[in-house]
């Protein structure tokens, strides 16, 4: 179970997250909603450890989260494109990911990154296909829970309905908690088990 | 709706309004299939279709004038201003060239690697017409910013672009591209790292008010601000300190502060919220009732059958179906598989996925 107790956040004075709670139980998906500017971004932060609450909790089966070691809650971002080092060709960014190259072959065959993508750069491959790349990474981590972050906003409706369809078959099969962060309610009545209002 | 018409009628209807590929139409078939176009969309009940066709000019009058730029449907209450188009591309062709993989590992083997052209974007043909909203909707990675960057001569350097663009009756070269970007075109990019990091958001949107004094410029763009939540205090903070749908809103704004004749925006609603994304069509749509253009980029199907006027739908570097709104309303009314492939995989329909192959073309639906 991963939770967050009476959790507030701020950036200077103005407070962005105040008093929020939110369990997600192994299997379960909750879609967080809110406008655009609420703090969305920072609870995924938050939840998943690049962030420390100023005040409350966040803690995994009752134990704060580890520190060291693949991370057991990995984020999914809104901008793929930031996300990969620009230098570097998928390949060897997928060469960072803390897993054997078997497991790895599987992840990319479940996700759907092609071999042809591997030697290019991250500026050679559009949004989509770096999302998916972004994907593999958080997964070669195995991960119990999974934070995603509005990461279909930039796909066309066709990827991102495949995208989501590999990722409820791996959370699914594996038993692994989400967040789902999005704008459209469409999509989380879809993916999500139930929603809740930051 | 379309219980009313008979299924045939329908199909003959959307057929002749989905005047799409290259494949050259003959001046009568097409000036019947415009003629059928309004009306399909005026049976269809579209989502901002008019009665008001009669009112506007007839378009078949300036059609006989016998250019080539005429292979596209209307939307009913749009314009020709000035017997022309605000915006026609034809023929449009994005090649890179590129170094073949895996040269070798020598020093110079790099300078001797063979090379060989990418064509990205391929004959393609889109007009926008004063008073209009025209969406391009598609696959990720099909070339569609690239087409923006063609338009606004911004291509990057290794492109190789052909074909023709007219604005305002005017055939554009690099130079006459350059001039309209920026004045009477305006870009809303799809990226948020757009913005100067360096200069307060308030100040970025103020220098794009064309042609007015500084007092003028702050009064614009607080209204702008205003109309999208966006405060004096939001005005005084640099780009990293926005959230991602607070920099999309400012993108927004500094379009919309420019008072441009043709906005093109690449995906501008990513990180909105329902409100702001609709918030932000119903000005586009306000901005092309008062004879403006619009080209719309995005994925959001379900946002631009809101407002737009024209779906062209976009796969593998052209346009394979421009259609009226209206016919996205039903899969059978789509003639080109990939657009009822886009139909059936939204989430209010069947969330059906496939992978989108760029080469090989799509599968049927």
């Amino acid at each position: 179970m991963l939770e967050a107790h009476d959790l507030e956040f701020s950036y200077g004075a103005a407070p962005i997250i105040a008093g929020f709670d939110i369990g997600i139980a192994p299997g379960e998906r909750v879609a967080v909603s809110a406008p655009s500017g609420r703090g969305k971004t920072t609870l995924c932060q938050l939840l998943a450890g690049y962030l420390r609450p100023q005040c409350g909790s966040v803690t995994l089966d009752g134990a704060p989260l580890p520190t060291g070691g693949p991370a057991p809650v990995q984020m999914i971002w809104q901008h793929p494109e930031r996300m990969l080092d620009p230098l570097l060709t998928m390949e060897k960014s997928l060469a960072e990911c803390p897993c054997d190259a078997e497991t790895l072959g599987e992840l990319r065959e479940a996700i759907g990154v092609r071999d042809a993508w591997l030697t290019r750069r991250p500026r050679e491959l559009s949004g989509g296909e770096l999302q998916r790349v972004c994907i593999v990474r958080a997964l070669a981590c195995n991960p119990r829970y999974l934070i995603c972050d509005e990461i279909s906003t930039m796909l066309d409706a066709l990827t991102q309905a495949d995208i989501w369809a590999r990722l409820m078959a791996w959370s699914d099969e594996r038993g692994a908690g989400m967040a789902v962060v999005s704008h459209s309610p469409a999509l989380t009545a879809r993916v999500a088990t139930r929603t809740v209002e930051l | 709706m379309s219980a009313l018409r008979k299924d045939d009628e329908l199909r003959a209807d959307c057929a002749a309004a989905s005047a799409c590929d290259a494949s050259r139409v003959s001046e009568n078939a097409e000036l019947s299939g415009m003629t059928q176009a309004s009306e399909t969309s005026r049976s269809l009940d579209g989502v901002h279709a008019t009665d008001a066709c009669a009112a506007s000019e007839p378009h078949h009058e300036i059609h006989r004038d016998g250019h080539a730029h005429h292979r596209h449907t209307h939307a009913c209450d749009s314009h020709h201003a000035g017997g022309h188009h605000l915006l026609q591309v034809e023929d449009l062709s994005v090649s890179f060239s590129m170094y073949d993989d895996a040269p070798g590992s020598g020093f110079l083997s790099w300078i001797s690697a063979p090379q060989h052209t990418v064509e990205v974007i391929h004959g393609l043909n889109i007009g926008v017409h004063a008073g209009e909203i025209v969406a391009i909707v598609g696959a990720s990675g099909s070339g569609k910013t690239l087409l923006a960057d063609a338009i606004l001569g911004i291509s990057p350097e290794n492109a190789l672009v052909t074909g023709r663009i007219w604005f305002d009756g005017v055939e554009q070269d690099a130079q006459g591209l350059a001039n309209l970007r920026g004045s009477d075109i305006a870009f809303v990019p799809q990226s948020v790292e757009s913005l100067d990091p360096l200069m307060k958001v308030g100040r970025q949107v103020e220098l794009f008010a064309r042609g007015a004094s500084p007092d003028q410029a702050r009064a614009r763009r607080k209204a702008v601000f205003a109309r999208y939540g966006l405060d004096d205090a939001a005005a005084e903070l640099y780009p990293f300190e926005l959230s991602g749908g607070m920099a999309r809103r400012v993108l927004l704004a500094c379009a919309l502060v420019n008072e441009p004749r043709l906005i093109i925006a690449d995906e501008p609603t990513p990180g909105l919220d329902l409100e702001l994304a609709v918030r932000a069509m119903g000005d586009f749509r306000a901005f092309a009732d008062a004879g403006g253009g619009v080209l719309l980029i995005t994925h959001d199907i379900e946002l631009v059958l809101r407002v737009a006027d024209r779906i062209a739908v976009f796969e593998g570097g052209t346009v394979v179906e421009e259609t009226a709104v209206a016919n996205f309303a039903s899969p059978e009314l789509l003639r080109h598989p990939f657009s009822r492939a886009l139909w059936a995989a939204l989430p209010e329909h069947g969330f059906a996925g496939g992978e989108v192959c760029e080469q090989e073309g799509a599968g049927d639906a």
